[in-house]
């Protein structure tokens, strides 16, 4: 066992210690990683005050349309008269969501707060709520390497709340789709997040219609390809996996149908998956040279299934997670045991993750990679027992360039340092030290903290420099800009 | 002190060459012949949907003012606009850009829109900044193209500049942007703590000692004094309110991003973003919501134009936003997501004083599947037009590479003076 391996459990494959982490670790941090991963639940939030997504999404939408309705009783009372403008605002003002409740919606939460004022701002609630749990569990928790398996499955698969619908339907996406899974199989993961109603509205499926279905017979609207392109380029088989434009086009035929429930659509359950036959494209489809016969949703279901198992799969889930976790040019061997395990297991990610956690190479390489926004912030919370609020993580990790749930594209944000390492990034993380180290405890001393956050990776140098630092606060700052504390 | 004497010589050393200045980015000044012009692009992305009818307002149309109601800008009295033209007024809260266009060095488009037909933000933003004929969900924009497209003409500038430290999807791509980042807390940094740690990371981390360097030297020309030499652009109103507080941050990041524009070796392409015209209830044309943002951009476009200084008459301005709204109001005093909208052109290099528009007229037959102001110009034409025209980007490129399947639009003559 290495000196450095305790940092490397909780920086590399954490989101840094808690003062003290460094010590109760220190006998043997590798089977206090492994441990991490035994209850394959753990990165699972229950908590009963956030809705599934479902409940926001028909509730959103219910709102939506007592607005609608509330604009055009209005419009029509313009147009009729006048004067009896008064009168006709009452029912609009008045507001209740439940006077214009369309049929078949959910109503179990209507008592709640959540019914109140426009959709939008249900949404921006509704995210605000989730962004608190989910930074609560990542400042608190003691497996912080399942909360990195997280953030990298919630990143491969992402949606971004900047797509309005997406917004409320976020954070239920990651509690329902993601954390289920990331110890789990793969495959279930894949179809779990390809069904649920935040990426097919990311992705645009819920539009897709099959140009030969039924309702693409009467209308122009036609395939749409979004979903499907991801599907291969960045959520399995990866740029160069070998699949052709008439694989993407195949894809989406497949996937014509799978859309969203909504509550004026007859048999559908609101906010929930749901296949429309009458959109689906009729006919057999061949994708990667196998041929689907026409099982509706099923078909899909099964190529989903088959994507999962591909071996081209196996090298970029490989691929990607040694980048994240180890390097941006990871050694040959790791990605090969990683590729290796992945087949072997039939995409069992605790199996994979364990390879990761084994793997010597992971353990013999030094602080690298630029810990990102997100999880410095997380870090520094937990480090210097900060008593900061969500809010306010989510507004410095927005600042540096990650805004929580907003990744840039669908490929979700980078791997390499550089996008990190702008010019103006470290100035501002300076910026940010100097503010917070006013906020850490008085009587804590930055050599002590130092030792305690940094364990064995600390440098003379940066010893020596906190040591001698002109004041207590700018220990602190030097602390947490250090090399050490900024890599991982 | 020691360690202090220690410290300043890391620093020194690591700045040695010369190299403590904007070269450090690596910017190459271009080997321009004297005289010519050193063309300057800001690009600038309304987001929500702008209102296009509110900003420049057609009050010589028959339909405008019924359809408007209490919304509608009039010639003369309490809503009265600001004169254009026989047909068209500016919203009363903008009156430093009416005072370019009097100048003629800024001009508006009318109906105008991208290729895009349905009614989302973000689809229509993707398009917007893709420059793609339709939603992709792409990772590159029109203006880091029209930048890798630079130095294919020979006139590399290497980096673009973003406003803001997520780099919006226009400037995104294969050419190299630096992206300036607005101060996460209203403090300044002690001169003590930047030198101990530039040289801590001088004796331990090169990679990050150079990230650190960059990010002090654009400091310094973010925070620089404006050039001592006399503003090019007017001064109009003397005794102007100030800027209203929520505002105060378009008109820093305007400010700054003309400190970087206007450096001799400092980028040429920028971009910036301004959210919040999403105005869906109580819009406020001439007081209130709409009105304060205007104003708010009114105020970015003069702190802008003034920090530019000399560059000013080098310098082309695009604004433009996703889509525009309802041509009729809603039940809120808003306006819903719509279809065609104004775009702004306006700086020293630019042929204003007037407004481009093929006007489709309101009245309920004309308009856009019966509700919004119909289309009938493309915004790539604009925008191609200001390319080629100020940036010297060929035709060919702007139809292929820079807006990839739009050989069919013409880019628009004589903008650019």
């Amino acid at each position: 066992m290495s000196q450095h391996d305790t940092v490397t459990a909780l920086r590399r494959f954490g989101l840094g210690p808690k003062p003290g982490d460094m010590h109760k670790i220190a006998s043997d941090p590798r089977g206090f990683l492994l441990s991490c991963i035994t209850d394959k639940t753990a990165a699972r939030i229950d908590n009963p005050d956030l809705d599934p997504s479902h409940v926001v999404y028909a509730l959103t939408q219910e709102a939506q349309f007592t607005q609608r309705l509330g604009q055009l009783l209005l419009k029509e009372a313009l147009k009729a008269d006048a004067g009896k403008v008064a009168a006709a605002q009452a029912p609009v003002s008045s507001g209740p969501v439940s006077s214009a409740t369309p049929p078949g919606a959910v109503s179990p939460a209507a008592a709640k707060p959540l019914t109140n004022g426009s959709p939008n701002q249900m949404r921006r609630d509704v995210l605000n709520d989730e962004l608190a749990a989910r930074i609560e569990r990542a400042v608190t928790t003691d497996k912080a390497f399942v909360e990195r398996l997280v953030l990298f499955w919630s990143n491969h698969f992402c949606v971004s709340s900047a797509k309005g619908p997406v917004r409320g339907l976020v954070g239920g996406y990651e509690r329902e789709a993601i954390r289920p899974h990331v110890l789990g199989r793969f495959a279930t993961m894949l179809r779990a997040v390809t069904q649920h109603p935040a990426m097919l509205i990311y992705l645009d499926n819920q539009v897709s219609i099959g140009p030969n279905s039924r309702a693409g017979r009467n209308r122009a609207r036609g395939l749409n390809e979004n979903l499907a392109r991801e599907t291969l380029e960045l959520h399995t088989l990866g740029v160069a996996g070998g699949y052709t434009q008439d694989d993407v086009t195949n894809l989406a035929r497949l996937y014509t149908g799978w859309t969203v429930g909504q509550v004026n659509v007859e048999r559908s359950e609101p906010g929930k998956f749901f296949f429309a036959a009458n959109r689906h494209e009729p006919g057999d489809i061949s994708l990667l040279g196998k041929r689907y016969t026409d099982e509706g949703q099923r078909a899909a279901e099964q190529a989903l299934d088959d994507l999962a198992r591909h071996p081209a799969t196996a090298r970029n889930i490989a691929t990607r997670l040694a980048r994240h976790f180890v390097s941006e040019k990871p050694p040959a061997a790791l990605v090969a045991a990683l590729e290796k395990t992945f087949r072997d297991s039939d995409g069992d990610l605790s199996a994979v993750a364990r390879t990761l956690l084994t793997q010597p190479e992971v353990w013999q390489q030094g602080p690298v990679k630029i810990v990102p926004p997100y999880d410095f912030a997380v870090s520094l919370v937990r480090g210097l027992g900060l008593q900061q609020k969500p809010g306010e993580i989510v507004r410095l990790a927005g600042l540096l360039g990650q805004p929580v749930w907003q990744p840039p594209s669908p490929k979700g944000w980078p791997d390499d340092d550089d996008a990190w390492m702008g010019p103006s990034a470290l100035r501002e993380r300076l910026r940010i030290a100097e503010r917070l180290a006013r906020d850490v405890d008085r009587n804590a001393d930055p050599r002590v903290l130092a030792a305690d956050l940094l364990g064995p990776a600390l440098s003379e140098q940066t010893r020596q420099a906190i040591a001698r630092s002109e004041a207590r606060e700018q220990g602190i700052e030097l602390l947490i800009m250090s090399p050490e504390f900024l890599r991982r | 002190m020691a360690c202090t004497e220690q410290i300043s010589l890391g620093r020194r050393q690591l700045l040695a060459g010369g190299a403590a200045s904007l070269a450090l980015w690596g910017f190459v000044p271009k080997g321009m012949a004297a005289g010519t012009r050193d063309p300057r692009l800001l690009t600038i992305i309304l987001r929500g949907g702008l209102d296009g009818l509110s900003m420049i307002a057609p009050v010589g149309d028959p339909d405008y003012e019924r359809i408007r109601q209490k919304l509608a800008l009039t010639r003369e009295g309490a809503a009265a606009g600001l004169p254009l033209d026989s047909f068209f007024v500016l919203n009363p809260s903008m009156p430093f850009l009416h005072a370019l266009y009097q100048k003629r060095e800024a001009l508006a488009v009318h109906a105008v829109s991208t290729p895009y037909r349905g009614r989302s933000h973000f689809d229509a933003q993707d398009v917007l900044e893709s420059g793609l004929p339709g939603v992709t969900r792409a990772d590159d924009g029109w203006l880091n193209r029209a930048l890798a497209g630079l130095s294919i003409a020979g006139r590399a500038d290497p980096k673009g500049l973003a406003m803001g430290a997520v780099v919006p999807l226009v400037m995104r791509g294969a050419a190299p942007v630096m992206s300036w980042i607005p101060k996460a807390y209203g403090i300044q940094l002690r001169d003590s703590t930047v030198a101990r740690l530039m040289d801590l990371y001088s004796q331990t981390d090169p990679k990050l000692a150079r990230a650190f360097a960059e990010g002090l030297d654009i400091d310094k020309v973010a925070t620089a004094q404006a050039a001592a030499a006399p503003a090019a652009a007017p001064a109009v109103q003397p005794g102007q309110p100030p800027t209203p507080r929520p505002f105060r941050d378009f008109v820093d990041t305007a400010e700054t991003a003309a400190k970087f524009l206007s450096a001799a070796d400092g980028p040429r392409v920028g971009a910036l973003s301004y959210n919040g015209w999403d105005t869906h209830a109580n819009e406020g044309v001439v007081q209130g919501q709409l009105a304060n943002r205007l104003s708010g951009l009114d105020a970015a476009i003069r702190a802008f134009a003034e920090g530019m200084g000399p560059a000013w008459k080098d310098t082309v301005v695009v604004i433009a936003t996703e889509f525009g709204r309802t041509a009729y109001t809603n039940g809120t005093d808003g306006t819903d997501h719509g279809t065609a909208t104004a775009a702004l052109v306006l700086g020293g290099a630019v042929k204003g004083g007037r407004v481009i528009a093929k006007w489709p007229g309101l009245a309920d037959r004309n308009l856009y599947e019966g509700r919004d102001l119909a289309p009938t110009l493309d915004l790539r034409a604009v925008v191609k037009g200001v390319l080629r025209d100020h940036l010297g980007i060929p035709a060919g490129a702007l139809g292929t590479k820079v807006f990839p399947e739009s050989r069919g639009v013409e880019p628009m003559d004589g903008l650019v003076a």
